[in-house]
């Protein structure tokens, strides 16, 4: 082995990838067409893209989730968000006399994200002023929240019939699915205003030292806010996304477990639950690993029921690969191969 | 070495060694309540009888000796869960897993009887089995510094998808002395009974109380939850404790799986979904501190039994749809939350 690939072994993300380009080639041996992809009437189909489609939710509440994480949070509420964001703007669709209106649909959905933002402030508050555990926090609108999201519905599962809207979910603009576009957006708007300003820098110094930054005349309690919001937002767009999918609101249902998925995205793609050091990068690499895996079951001929063993079993290898135990290992590895190294340069030498 | 510990005592009033002026009895009430230890857990134990009076004086015939009973015989396994998840949070961690550690006792449970196998054998390997997936978990975190709350997501993941594994349909039981042991009422006199769950869950109980409260290891469990860094540095055996905190919440989590399989008579890969946070809201109720280092078991008790009458004051009313339990357990966890906050505020 020499220096670079080991460099590269030591990167965040190459385990990570690894297990992507895995799974994929996985999926090529046992379904030739897998990376094949097809133009009909102008949209773009295929497994690729139907593992960007379905994956888009759990990536943009991802996206989120990395910011919240990146501050020492994390944010256990986004399911019940997606939930009640998708109750709010199905009970709008349904109690007005024409859901197909794209006035209505407009109005729905903006009434939903502001319910999400709601959400979010109150995270953020309970999270910066009253100095609550995040963990803590966000449970409390996690057991809450699909109870509220059952009263919005009235217990009901709420099935609307409005194209606009389903567009949401199935639709396609510039020939990819809706999802996938409203995904890369807004990681495009997370990465640009992250990286390219300094509120990167200052969500992980949040994140390493609140007290410290605080007194660095960093703005911590706006900060936080900020992230929480921006999830529970992120959140929002995710459950309108999920229920345009199944054109139903399922209070039940709806956006179940997916905060567990996305947490997996961020932490699969490197960004430490310690918080302090985020990848966006890393967590999009998340995300379609976790994606991938769940098609790779389907397409190998596993029962699908058995996914969830499969997803232990990638989350216990990944994290036990980017451990500190393991990177320790591969450091003294490393070493052990540089003195020997140094050690036939000298006998070359003398 | 260990005696410079705070012990933990079941006596709420011990107040840490500072030179205290001499208080009116006003003043030393106060501050067991607004003590960290033990200020929440008589909260706690005030709203439960508080919210027991209310469902007194509102339903008919909720006064009654045989609903409080029933409090435990509808909550065993939430409190044999509590009590797992209890040691656990004393050490700062949390445990995400024991709901599907419950779903897939429940159905190794189901489907070994159902094969024939006697409930002297499946019992104890459920527990041996449960305790090892545990014992998994509590390594991955010591040796590999992987967060509990992702240790225990993937042990979560795994336990829930072995349910489908079995099977992924519901199977029932059948099997004579299971069936037998769920239908035995244990006479209390004056025509109260309770179940043999009942009297396990509150071994389980006993057991934990005196562990914690009364041997080297349980103040050690206080002690990492207090500050890992000076267990280390007084030489406490940290990773050992470390360890063992989740074989033992393994442990609860398969008694917790055979409890129910005997409430329900069942096994269902979907069963007690959502477990977990139930769990986890009746330890932060019962006034045990997340953050680790303060708490008691038999204030997750207490917190199991408020949970239980919240459920059946929303059965008795009738009216009331189930969803607002739910509501009513988020808004009781953010008003203990507070609370805990701000004792724990005044006391620094």
């Amino acid at each position: 082995m020499n220096p670079t690939l080991l460099r590269a072994v030591s990167s965040r993300l190459f385990w990570p990838i690894v297990m992507l380009v895995i799974l994929v080639a996985i999926n090529v041996v046992a379904f030739p067409d897998f990376l094949s992809i097809t133009v009909t009437d102008g949209h773009l189909f295929g497994s690729v893209i139907d593992i960007l489609r379905n994956g888009a939710p759990t990536f943009i509440i991802a996206i989120g989730m990395t910011l919240v994480i990146a501050t020492r949070g994390i944010d256990l509420s986004v399911g019940a968000v997606a939930a009640i964001s998708g109750a709010v703007a199905c009970s709008i669709l349904l109690g007005s006399p024409d859901p197909g209106a794209v006035g209505t649909v407009i109005v729905a959905v903006a009434a939903a994200l502001v319910t999400s933002l709601v959400l979010g402030l109150w995270n953020g508050f309970l999270v910066s002023v009253i100095g609550i555990q995040p963990i803590i926090a966000t449970l409390v609108l996690m057991t809450a929240g699909r109870g509220v999201a059952m009263l919005i519905t009235e217990g009901q599962i709420l099935t609307v019939d409005s194209a606009p809207f389903k567009s949401l979910g199935s639709g396609f603009l510039l020939g990819m699915p809706v999802a996938v576009v409203i995904g890369a957006a807004i990681f495009v708007v997370a990465a640009l205003l992250t990286r390219r300003t300094a509120l990167g820098m200052l969500i992980e110094s949040v994140g390493i030292n609140p007290e410290a930054s605080r007194q660095a005349g960093v703005r911590a309690r706006v900060l936080l806010f900020a992230v929480y919001t921006f999830c529970a937002l992120s959140a929002g767009i995710a459950g309108l996304i999920l229920t345009a999918n199944q054109t139903a609101a399922d209070s039940n249902n709806t956006g179940l477990f997916i905060e567990l998925d996305a947490i997996l995205a961020v932490v699969i793609g490197g960004t430490s639950l310690a918080g302090g050091r985020y990848s966006l990068a890393g967590t999009l690499v998340g995300a379609l690993v976790i994606q991938t895996l769940v098609t790779t079951v389907y397409t190998v001929g596993i029962p699908p029921i058995v996914t969830m063993v499969f997803k232990a079993a990638v989350v216990t290898a990944v994290c036990l690969l980017q451990s500190p135990a393991t990177s320790a290992a591969v450091g003294r590895l490393r070493y052990r191969i540089s003195a020997r190294t140094s050690r036939v340069k000298e006998a070359a030498a003398s | 070495m260990t005696s410079t510990l705070d012990r933990p005592s079941s006596s709420a009033s011990i107040e840490p060694p500072k030179p205290l002026p001499p208080r009116s009895p006003i003043g030393r009430v106060r501050d067991i309540f607004t003590s960290p230890r033990s200020g929440p857990v008589l909260v706690t134990a005030l709203l439960f009888v508080a919210v027991f009076l209310i469902g007194g004086a509102r339903y008919r015939g909720f006064f009654s000796g045989q609903v409080f009973l029933n409090l435990f015989v509808d909550n065993s396994y939430l409190i044999v869960l509590a009590v797992g998840m209890t040691f656990v949070i004393l050490t700062g961690g949390i445990d995400l897993s024991v709901g599907a550690v419950v779903a897939v006792s429940t159905m190794i449970a189901a489907s070994l009887l159902q094969s024939g196998w006697s409930p002297g054998v499946v019992i104890p390997l459920i527990l041996v089995l449960t305790s090892f997936l545990g014992l998994l978990v509590g390594l991955m975190i010591h040796v590999f510094k992987v967060q509990p709350f992702i240790a225990t997501l993937a042990a979560m993941f795994l336990a829930r998808g072995l349910c489908y594994v079995i099977s992924k349909d519901s199977i029932s039981i059948n099997e004579p002395t299971f069936v037998a042991l769920a239908v035995t009422r244990i006479p209390l006199g004056g025509g109260l009974s309770i179940t043999p769950s009942v009297v396990i869950a509150l071994v389980v109980v006993v057991i934990a109380v005196w562990v914690l409260g009364f041997t080297r290891f349980g103040r050690t469990v206080y002690a990492l939850g207090g500050s890992e860094q000076s267990g280390i540095l007084m030489g406490l055996p940290v990773a050992r404790t470390k360890v063992i905190v989740y074989v033992v919440s393994g442990f609860c989590s398969g008694l917790a799986g055979v409890l129910f399989s005997l409430y329900t008579l069942s096994g269902y890969p979907l069963t007690a979904v959502g477990t977990e946070l139930d769990a986890i809201a009746a330890v932060v109720i019962g006034g045990t501190l997340l953050a680790g280092g303060y708490g008691f078991v038999l204030g997750s008790v207490l917190g199991v039994l408020v949970l239980g009458v919240i459920q059946t004051i929303i059965t008795f009313e009738g009216t009331l749809s189930s969803w607002w339990t739910r509501i009513f357990i988020g808004g009781l966890l953010l008003v203990f939350i507070i609370l805990q906050k701000v004792l724990t505020a005044r006391r620094r």
